[in-house]
C-alpha cells in the first residue's frame, strides 16, 4: 500500500459518498421542497393536487366553522392575503395560538373543493406575523410597516389599496389591538 | 451590594482580562518567555471569577425582582416561581449570551487547571485562543446586548416569561446544550495552537480527545433534552421538527462525532492530522454560527425567541473574524503539517475514515437543507421550506451504510486487516439482525423502518459481541473473563456502550415511525379505541393555577378491561400574556408512550364536546435513553486512565506510538 493508492481509495470513497449525498439531495429538491404560496397565487394558478405547499395569510374573521364527521373534528376557515381568499379544511386540533384575524400557515395540498391542510401552524405570540405573510401583505400594497401595525384582517377582502392608505391617514394604527409588549 | 452596576463592571473587567488573555500568552509563547506564558492560567481564572460575579449579580437581580433592570422587567414577574426566576436568567437573549461567555470562561479555567502536563507553550496558546474568543463575546454582550441595562421609571411588575418556557426541561436544556457548543471551543483552541506551532502529533491527539469527548457528551445530552422538551411540551406528538434551531445543534454534533473518531487515528497512528484540525475548526464554527445565526434572526424559526436583526451585523463580523481567521490560518499553515502513517483501506483507520466521510456527507446534507431556504429567499425572493420529507429522503440512505460499518469497525485491527475473520466473529450479530428483520417484517410497515430496526439490532449485538470477544466470554472460566474485563481499558467499554446507545436510539426512531394517533371530538363519557387500549374521557374540570387557569380532563385508560393509568391532560390559559399552552399527559411503560392531549371545548354549554388527540408512541423513550447511553459511553471512556494521564512530554514526531488496543 503506497501513499498514492491510499489517496486513490480515499478519493473514491469521498466521491462515492458525496456523490450519493448530492444525488439524494437533488432528487429530494425536485420532489420534497415545499413552496410558500399566498391565496392570490392559488387563485391565479392552483398548484397540482399532489404537491404539498404552505399556504400563508390571515384568518378571515368570522370565517371559522367547526363541524364533526363522526367523531372527527373538522375546521374550515378562510385564509386571505387581502386580494383573494382560500378556504382551508383541516382535520384535527387547531394550535393554541390560532385566532381569527391573525396570521396562520397551513401545510397541505390544493384539492378541488379547497385547500386540505395536514398541519396548521400559528406562531408564538399574538403580535407576531410569519415573515412570508408580512411580505405578501406588503406586496399587495395593503400594509406598509413604516406606518404602524398591520390592518385588521376583517377588512382585507373588501379593502382596496386606497382604503388602506386612508385608514392609516385617519386613524393611525388603530385597527389592531395595541401590542401588549411580550 | 450585588447591584447590576457591579455586574456590569465585572463583565467589563472580564472583557479586559480576556483581551489580555488573548494577547499576552501568545507573545510569551512566540518569544519563549516563560514568565509571560505563565500569565495565561491566572488571567483565565481571573476572567472566570469576573464572569461568575457578573452572573451572580444578574441572578440576584432576578431573584430579588429588581425590575429596574430592563432584562428582568421584560422577562420576569413577581408571581413567577423561584426556580424559573433563576433559570429565566438564561431564557432570554442577553442572559443566554452571558451564560455562553461564562461557560467559555469555565473552559479556559479548566484548561488552565487540568492542562498542567501540557507543554507550556501549547497551553499558553490554547488559553490565549480561548481568551480571544471570549473577549469577542464579552464585547458583544457589553455593546449590543447588555443584560444589566436599567430602565427608568422601573415598572411595578415585570412582563413575565413566555409560558412555554416555564418548564423544568427547558430550564436545564440551555446550560447543557451550551456546554456542548462551547466545549468544542477547546478542541478549536488546540487546533489553532497546533497550527501556530506547525506541529500535530500523537500527543496532540491524546490531549485534544478528552475535551472533544466531554463536549460531545454534553451536546448529545443537550440535543436529547431539547427533543424531549419539544415532545412533551409542544404537544404535537413528534420529537424532531427539522427546524433550523434543531439542525443548528445537529450539524456540530455530526462533525463533533467525526472529530472524536478522527482524533483516535491521530493519537494511535499519527495520520489524518490535517483533517482532524479542520474538523475541530469546523465543529466550533458550526456551533458558533448555529447559535448566533438563529439568535440574529437570519434563520426564521419557531424556537427563536430572541430575534433582533440589529445585532446581526456584530454577530456576522464576529463570525467572519473567528471562522475566516481560523480558516485562513489553516490554509496558510496546514501544508506545514507532515503526512502520517500509511494504512490499508480495510483496517481500523480505514473504517474510521469511512465513518468520517459518511458523517460529513450527512452533515453536508443537513447543512444544505437548512441553508437552502434562506438563500433561495435572499437570492431569488422565492419562499420555500424544507421539512421532514426532504431530510428523511436524504439522511436515511446515508445513515444506513454508517450503521452497517459501525458494527465491525471497532473489531478491525490497525494498519491492515482481513475482513473475513471479522465477519466470522460477527456471524451471531448478523444472524440476530436477520432474525430481527424477519420478525419486524410482520410487525412493522415500510421497508426503511424495518431495515433500520434490523441494523439497530446489528449494531447493539456487534457491540456486545465485541466486548464478549475481548473478555473471551464462555471460552474460558467466568472468573478469567472477569479478570480480563477488569484489565480492559475503559475506553473499550466506552466505545461499545456508545455504539450500543446509537442502536437503542435508532430502534426508538424506527419504532416511532409506526406511531398511531387519533383525533376525536367527543362528549364526556365516550370511550375511544387506539392501539389495543380503551381511552375513556370521564371528566373535565376547571382548576386555578398560580398564574393561569386550567381546563383539566380526566382520561381513564384500560387494556383488556384492566385500568392502566388515569391521565390528566390540560389546557392552561395565562391571564397576563393572553396565551394558552397545552399540557400533555404521558404514561410510559418504557416500551411505549401513551400520550394524551386536550384540545378545544366545543358544542353547547348544556352538551359540551372536547377535542382529544391520542397518540400511541412505541419505544419513544428509547430515543432519549439511547442518547443517554451514548453520553454514558463517552463519559466512561473519559475516565480511562490513558485519557486522564496523557503523556507527560511530547513523543517525537517520528516515533511510532502504536499501542496495542
Amino acid at each position: 500500500m503506497t501513499r498514492k493508492t491510499r489517496r486513490l481509495w480515499l478519493v473514491i470513497a469521498c466521491v462515492a459518498c458525496l456523490g450519493a449525498a448530492a444525488a439524494l439531495m437533488l432528487k429530494a429538491f425536485s420532489s420534497d421542497i415545499v413552496f410558500f404560496v399566498t391565496p392570490s397565487q392559488v387563485a391565479a394558478s392552483a398548484p397540482p393536487a399532489d404537491r404539498t405547499v404552505r399556504l400563508g395569510g390571515m384568518v378571515v374573521a368570522g370565517s371559522v366553522q367547526r363541524e364533526k364527521r363522526g367523531e372527527t373534528p373538522i375546521a374550515r376557515f378562510d385564509v386571505t392575503d387581502g386580494q383573494a381568499a382560500v378556504t382551508v379544511r383541516y382535520e384535527g386540533i387547531l394550535p393554541d395560538l390560532f385566532r381569527e384575524g391573525q396570521s396562520v400557515v397551513a401545510v397541505g395540498t390544493m384539492q378541488k373543493g379547497g385547500f386540505v391542510a395536514s398541519e396548521v401552524l400559528a406562531k408564538h405570540d399574538e403580535t407576531y406575523m410569519p415573515k412570508e405573510v408580512a411580505e405578501a401583505l406588503k406586496k399587495s400594497g395593503k400594509w406598509d410597516p413604516r406606518f404602524g401595525p398591520p390592518p385588521s384582517a376583517t377588512s382585507w377582502n373588501s379593502m382596496t389599496v386606497q382604503d388602506a392608505k386612508k385608514g392609516l391617514a385617519s386613524s393611525g394604527s388603530a385597527p389592531l389591538p395595541a401590542s401588549t409588549g411580550n | 451590594m450585588l447591584s447590576p452596576e457591579l455586574g456590569h463592571y465585572a463583565l467589563a473587567l472580564a472583557c479586559i482580562l480576556a483581551t489580555a488573555q488573548g494577547i499576552l500568552p501568545l507573545i510569551g509563547a512566540q518569544r519563549r518567555d516563560r514568565r509571560v506564558m505563565m500569565l495565561a492560567p491566572g488571567l483565565a481564572v481571573g476572567q472566570l471569577l469576573a464572569l461568575l460575579a457578573a452572573f451572580v449579580c444578574l441572578v440576584n437581580a432576578a431573584v430579588t425582582d429588581d425590575f429596574s433592570v430592563q432584562n428582568i422587567a421584560a422577562n420576569s414577574a413577581v408571581s413567577k416561581p423561584l426556580l424559573y426566576k433563576i433559570t429565566g436568567v438564561w431564557g432570554n437573549h442577553e442572559g443566554s449570551i452571558l451564560l455562553w461567555a461564562l461557560i467559555l470562561g469555565v473552559c479556559g479555567a479548566a484548561v488552565a487547571a487540568f492542562g498542567r502536563n501540557l507543554p507550556s507553550a501549547l497551553r499558553a496558546r490554547v488559553i490565549a485562543v480561548l481568551g480571544a474568543v471570549a473577549a469577542g463575546f464579552e464585547l458583544f454582550c457589553l455593546t449590543t446586548s447588555d443584560p444589566f441595562a436599567r430602565v427608568w421609571p422601573a415598572p411595578m411588575d415585570g412582563q413575565g416569561m413566555n409560558p412555554l418556557l416555564q418548564d423544568p426541561g427547558l430550564a436545564f436544556h440551555p446550560p447543557i446544550l451550551y456546554t456542548g457548543y462551547v466545549g468544542f471551543a477547546v478542541p478549536f483552541a488546540f487546533a489553532i495552537a497546533a497550527l501556530i506551532e506547525g506541529r500535530v502529533d500523537a500527543a496532540w491527539g491524546r490531549w485534544v480527545r478528552p475535551w472533544a469527548v466531554a463536549a460531545w457528551c454534553f451536546l448529545t445530552c443537550g440535543i436529547a433534552l431539547g427533543s424531549w422538551w419539544s415532545y412533551y411540551v409542544l404537544g404535537w406528538g413528534g420529537y424532531w421538527f427539522w427546524d433550523p434551531v434543531e439542525n443548528a445543534s445537529l450539524i456540530p454534533w455530526l462533525t463533533g462525532t467525526a472529530l472524536i473518531h478522527s482524533a483516535i487515528v491521530v493519537e494511535k497512528r499519527e495520520s489524518l492530522k490535517i483533517w482532524t484540525v479542520l474538523l475541530a475548526i469546523a465543529t466550533f464554527s458550526f456551533s458558533l454560527s448555529g447559535t448566533f445565526l438563529v439568535r440574529s434572526g437570519i434563520l426564521n424559526s419557531v424556537h427563536a425567541f430572541a430575534n433582533d436583526p440589529a445585532r446581526g451585523i456584530f454577530i456576522l463580523g464576529l463570525l467572519a473574524v473567528v471562522i475566516g481567521g481560523s480558516l485562513a490560518l489553516f490554509a496558510y499553515r496546514a501544508p506545514a503539517l507532515t503526512a502520517g502513517g500509511l494504512f490499508a483501506p480495510i483496517s481500523r483507520e480505514g473504517a474510521l475514515v469511512l465513518n468520517n466521510i459518511l458523517l460529513c456527507s450527512l452533515c453536508a446534507v443537513v447543512l444544505t437543507g437548512t441553508m437552502y431556504p434562506p438563500f433561495m429567499s435572499l437570492l431569488f425572493g422565492r419562499t420555500i421550506s424544507v421539512g421532514k420529507p426532504f431530510f428523511d429522503a436524504t439522511t436515511i440512505p446515508l445513515a444506513i451504510p454508517l450503521f452497517i460499518f459501525m458494527g465491525f469497525g471497532p473489531m478491525l485491527p490497525w494498519k491492515r486487516a482481513q475482513l473475513w475473520p471479522v465477519l466470522q466473529r460477527l456471524w451471531l450479530a448478523a444472524l440476530l439482525a436477520a432474525v430481527a428483520f424477519a420478525v419486524f417484517t410482520f410487525g412493522m410497515s415500510g421497508i426503511l423502518p424495518i431495515l433500520c430496526s434490523a441494523l439497530a439490532v446489528w449494531v447493539i449485538a456487534a457491540s456486545v459481541l465485541d466486548l464478549a470477544e475481548r473478555v473471551r466470554l464462555f471460552r474460558m472460566p467466568l472468573s478469567g473473563s472477569f479478570q480480563r474485563a477488569r484489565m480492559l481499558p475503559r475506553s473499550i467499554f466506552g466505545t461499545a456502550i456508545a455504539h450500543a446507545g446509537v442502536g437503542v436510539t435508532i430502534l426508538g426512531l424506527a419504532a416511532m415511525s409506526q406511531a398511531q394517533h387519533k383525533i376525536v371530538e367527543v362528549p364526556i363519557g365516550t370511550t375511544e379505541h387506539l392501539a389495543g387500549y380503551d381511552w375513556t374521557l370521564t371528566n373535565v374540570t376547571q382548576e386555578p393555577g398560580p398564574n393561569y387557569s386550567a381546563m383539566v380532563a380526566t382520561l381513564e385508560i384500560r387494556h383488556n378491561g384492566k385500568i392502566v393509568t388515569i391521565m390528566h391532560p390540560s389546557k392552561r390559559s395565562f391571564n397576563s400574556q393572553n396565551q394558552t399552552t397545552t399540557e400533555v399527559s404521558i404514561h410510559t411503560n418504557l416500551l411505549a408512550d401513551l400520550y394524551g392531549v386536550l384540545g378545544d371545548k366545543h358544542g353547547t354549554a348544556a352538551a359540551p364536546t372536547y377535542v382529544l388527540r391520542l397518540h400511541y408512541n412505541p419505544l419513544a423513550p428509547w430515543m432519549w435513553l439511547g442518547a443517554l447511553i451514548m453520553a454514558t459511553g463517552g463519559m466512561l471512556s473519559l475516565s480511562d486512565r490513558r485519557m486522564r494521564v496523557g503523556a507527560p512530554r511530547r513523543a517525537k514526531p517520528s516515533s511510532n506510538s502504536v499501542t496495542a488496543a
